[in-house]
């Protein structure tokens, strides 16, 4: 059975046009999927029964079991923490949102270690952007900021931006101009009509410079800036605003590094100087499949894209404070749901310390770094193969995920509303 | 079986020209009958005023761009927070308050139907998993359709009856309830960074001009015979000397239904602007007014304007540029790939600022200089003018002659000089109030056939009992008794159910969606053209297969069938 138009459950780009030969249960071939999603679709060893740590021993339990103890688990801490989310669909995000509710616990997800700092940029000074579609038809000019698609998300290139056609584009590969702007030449520089390299560290001064240059002020510009000569920052510049629409995507080599969320704030209010003499957007590659529907849904359940703390009643959010990484460190959290990531592989040491002195239940197909550090592990069905469901593209267009073959896995979703409902009925609800 | 008997109600109930008689209310299994049992529960309703559930017919609640509001705001979420209690979830927010924090406020104001004001139909899907969780009012969404690629080429072919089926398929698609047009034409030239003045300016590339997109979709929506008309946010929101662009607008439409209007203008307080700059910006709702009065098949709502912070969000996305050069706050824009766009940015609107003096009294003026209150109906473009728990506030500016007068004495002292509002002496009664917030607004929807804005039998259960008996009230000296009456009702019955009662939220909920599917013959049938589905592979980047809103995204619903003329 071959199934047509399904949607690829690895990186933000979700590509929807996938088509999966199905065979005996098995996905056997997958068609027009980069190499990334072709291995997520055919991915084996799946974890067949939940597991319970016994000593030193794994034991296999049944899911009601495990469904209980994760139940008791969460009622019985003081702080529970409810992380992961970015790699299952929005149904199930929502069921979690209400667990944290009810048992005045902190919700999170991975954005608070991935593109945090660009929501905190985006909650100060707002985001000029655009759906994937816009850019494909009209952008002439596309700028990779400390991003490296062909290894992330290797389809965003071929679908939207360099080697995709437009409606508005004669000859969409001549007529769009790509500038990748990062500290070392990646092989998505090697593509580039312009190469900008930049010291590393010193995308700031960087973004400050084209500002500076965009509202007419080269002469205060040095001879270089963080190894970037004046001429090629004057050359940019002029590429932007001589572009009919330019489009900016940056990666976590502008989130993640010095500055932070402060070079995100810079490079969207150099957007929105841009926009005052051309059309301009600019966006984040997101990278799980479904870390922005986990922004999506927090958001209209409460308030706050990540980073929730229950324990007060009312939704509180303060970074910095309420994210999975700080409870962790400070030793607060008492306990771990985990959904759809895998933390072990990501925290920083301190915070995995303590994850491994609290009771932690995983609700993943396959066993992963974190793993190790279960007392439970239930393996589900994967969103965009053997369960349905909400995902949220990088742009924010919604997505439902096919299902291409049937399992006798429950999806994320049936398994927290086991829990939630042992948790109300222990709660008097 | 369920029955509820609601006793000694004081009603209006405009739809049937019911006004202030007491009487009382059978319900059974969630719709009004005739009678009930003995074994009905009962609620003494002490004449109190006992009017249909409002229906709120402009707002935003629910979306890609109304998320992003509160996404981009936690400064505003922190501005009203609830903790769970009983029943009722934790919220956030207070101009962009959380899905439950939407539901709950409104269904103790009595509100129970909700219009989503703008869905683009490519993320129609995120509109409706929040309808989900807006448990207390039914909803449905208005799909926008101002800078729809397929529907611009057919306007520029003159064919008429393609744009009806783009429309007809799309609805379909998406689960839509009635068209929306933002800015027609301007959305499109916005992805360019331009946009278009007024209606006679072609848009780029497509060079049709908002004036034949407005005529032609207006026709196309008749040919589907969709219960709701063509509802309209004119192009040029919000800037100086608007009003003509408006009148231009208005003039395009001709009656073409009987039972209900053929152009529904959203917020035309934003439209209502003289001067040439913002130096003499005034009021221009008398022109405007006159003119509706003087048109059946025109309805307009107020988008009033309130002082205080709130968000604005719309479609409109260079409109929100605009005003971004003017607040140097922060701001967001978001375009949509062959449809549409929108903007968000947060505002403050201030008394002592003369632009939003004026803008309040323009709101006010309109419903007051608009004789039937059929054709004017109170909203406040919510966010946009200001959060919808100001209705109350707005109510009693509408019913006291004192009110305005003493608000009207703390507002910047040039005010009187742009706006007639000092010398309108019009004070609305409480039949007129309640066909501006549910009889007229049911009507305009062309909801009130299948049960909705009235309590006659066989209409929907959705009641609201106000704590207030209008024979001990004087609206115009006691307008804080009337705030606070409108504030929260005694009981919300939604469904035949109480759901709000004093305040707190009694029950979980569940709404449903209503959305149309308008029936076309075999030859109008865009999932089978051959050019439509070329475009949409090329230039879309989802699959035709993956685009419309599946089954899984309407709880209860109630799919709307219509007869198209093509």
């Amino acid at each position: 059975m071959i199934v047509k138009d399904a949607v690829c459950p690895f990186c933000g780009c979700l590509c929807d046009d996938i088509e999966v030969e199905v065979e005996g249960g098995r996905v056997v071939a997958v068609t027009n999927a980069c190499e990334l999603g072709t291995t997520k679709f055919m991915g084996e060893k799946r974890m067949k029964n939940p597991i319970l740590r016994d000593g030193n021993q794994w034991k296999e339990i049944t899911c009601d079991e495990a469904v209980r103890y994760a139940a008791d688990m969460l009622l019985d801490a003081e702080r529970p923490l409810l992380y992961g989310w970015s790699g299952t669909h929005g149904e199930a995000q929502c069921v979690g949102v209400h667990m944290a509710e009810l048992v005045r616990g902190v919700i999170d997800n991975t954005s608070s270690v991935c593109h945090g700092p660009s929501i905190l940029a985006i909650q100060e000074v707002g985001h000029p952007g655009c759906t994937l579609g816009v850019v494909k038809n009209r952008a002439d000019l596309v700028i990779y900021w400390g991003s490296n698609p062909i290894d992330a998300h290797p389809r965003h290139l071929s679908r939207y931006t360099r080697y995709a056609e437009g409606f508005f584009l004669e000859n969409a590969f001549r007529d769009r101009k790509v500038i990748v702007v990062d500290v070392r030449r990646t092989e998505t520089a090697e593509i580039a009509d312009e190469f900008v390299q930049i010291k590393p560290g010193g995308d700031y001064a960087v973004l400050s410079a084209l500002r500076a240059i965009v509202q007419g002020k080269t002469e205060t510009i040095p001879r270089t800036v963080a190894g970037v000569t004046r001429e090629q920052l004057v050359r940019v510049a002029n590429l932007c605003k001589s572009a009919k629409f330019g489009a900016v995507y940056f990666g976590l080599g502008l989130t993640m590094t010095r500055g932070k969320y402060k070079n995100i704030r810079n490079a969207i209010e150099l957007v929105s100087e841009l926009s005052r003499h051309t059309k301009f957007t600019i966006s984040a590659m997101r990278g799980h499949y479904n870390v922005y529907g986990s922004n999506e849904v927090n958001t209209w359940m409460t308030g706050y894209p990540f980073g929730i703390d229950f324990s007060r009643g009312i939704a509180f959010y303060n970074p910095g404070e309420t994210t999975a990484v700080d409870i962790l460190a400070r030793k607060e959290c008492d306990a771990a749901l985990i959904v759809g990531s895998d933390p072990a592989a990501h925290f920083p040491r301190r915070c995995l310390e303590h994850l491994s002195e609290i009771p932690v239940v995983q609700l993943d197909p396959y066993p992963n770094a974190t793993t190790a550090f279960c007392n439970v592990q239930i393996p589900v069905a994967v969103t965009g193969i053997d369960a349905e469901g909400t995902a949220y593209r990088m742009d924010g267009v919604p997505i439902r995920t096919r299902k291409v073959l049937s399992s006798d896995y429950l999806s994320d979703r049936e398994v927290l509303l086991q829990m939630y409902t042992l948790m109300q009925e222990a709660k008097g609800q | 079986m369920s029955e509820l008997l609601v006793k000694n109600a004081c009603v209006i109930d405009p739809l049937r020209g019911i006004n202030a008689e007491t009487m009382d209310i059978a319900i059974r299994d969630g719709r009004i009958v005739e009678e009930v049992s003995g074994a009905a529960e009962v609620i003494d309703a002490r004449g109190m005023l006992t009017m249909p559930g409002g229906v709120d017919s402009h707002t935003h609640i629910c979306g890609t761009k109304v998320n992003f509001g509160r996404y981009m705001s936690p400064e505003d979420m922190r501005a009203g927070r609830t903790p769970r209690r009983g029943p009722m979830h934790a919220t956030s927010g207070y101009s962009v308050p959380t899905t439950y924090g939407n539901s709950y406020r409104y269904s103790v104001m009595g509100y129970t139907t909700l219009l989503e004001g703008a869905m683009a139909p490519l993320e129609a899907r995120h509109t409706h998993e929040e309808f989900i969780y807006t448990p207390l009012q039914d909803t449905m969404a208005n799909t926008l359709f101002d800078g729809n690629w397929a529907i611009m080429e057919a306007i520029r072919d003159g064919d008429t009856k393609r744009v009806a089926a783009i429309i007809a398929w799309t609805l379909r698609a998406v689960k839509g309830f009635g068209v929306k047009l933002t800015n027609p034409g301007g959305t499109e030239a916005w992805q360019w960074g331009k946009n278009v003045s007024c209606i006679r300016d072609p848009v780029p590339y497509f060079e049709v001009t908002p004036a034949e997109i407005i005529r032609s979709i207006v026709e196309a929506n008749e040919l589907l015979h969709l219960p709701h008309s063509v509802h309209l946010h004119c192009n040029n929101l919000g800037t100086p000397g608007n009003y003509t662009c408006t009148l231009g607008s208005f003039g395009l439409i001709p009656d073409l239904n009987p039972k209900r209007q053929t152009l529904y203008a959203t917020h035309v307080q934003y439209h209502a602007y003289g001067g040439s700059g913002w130096k003499d910006f005034c009021s221009k709702s008398e022109p405007i007014a006159n003119f509706v009065n003087m048109r059946p098949q025109i309805v307009i709502d107020m988008g009033q304007v309130m002082f205080g912070r709130t968000t604005t969000m719309t479609a409109d996305g260079p409109m929100e540029f605009n005003l971004y050069r003017l607040h140097h706050d922060k701001w967001s824009n978001h375009d949509v790939e062959l449809e549409t766009g929108s903007g968000i940015i947060p505002v403050v609107y201030r008394r002592k600022n003369l632009v939003n003096s004026i803008m309040w009294a323009i709101g006010l003026e309109l419903a007051l200089l608009t004789k039937s209150p059929w054709q004017c109906l109170l909203t406040t473009d919510n966010p946009n003018g200001a959060p919808f728990v100001k209705y109350p506030e707005i109510i009693a500016l509408l019913m006291s002659k004192r009110y305005r007068d003493a608000e009207f004495a703390t507002v910047h002292p040039d005010t009187g000089s742009r706006v007639p509002l000092p010398a309108i002496e019009r004070e609305l009664d409480w039949y007129e109030i309640a066909v501006m917030t549910r009889a007229g607004q049911a009507k305009a929807l062309g909801i009130q056939e299948i049960g909705k804005g009235h309590l006659g039998p066989g209409a929907y259960a959705d009641v609201a009992v106000y704590p207030i008996r209008i024979d001990d009230v004087d609206p115009s000296v006691d307008y804080q008794k009337v705030i606070e009456a409108f504030g929260q009702t005694e009981y919300t019955i939604k469904r035949g159910r109480v759901v709000a009662r004093r305040g707190e939220c009694v029950v979980d909920g569940s709404n449903a969606t209503f959305w149309v599917k308008p029936r076309v013959s075999e030859a109008y049938d865009m999932g089978k053209d051959p050019d439509f589905i070329e475009k949409f592979d090329r230039y879309y980047t989802v699959r035709m297969r993956n685009y419309p809103v599946q089954e899984e995204y309407l709880n209860r619903n109630r799919c709307i069938e219509t007869e198209a003329e093509i």
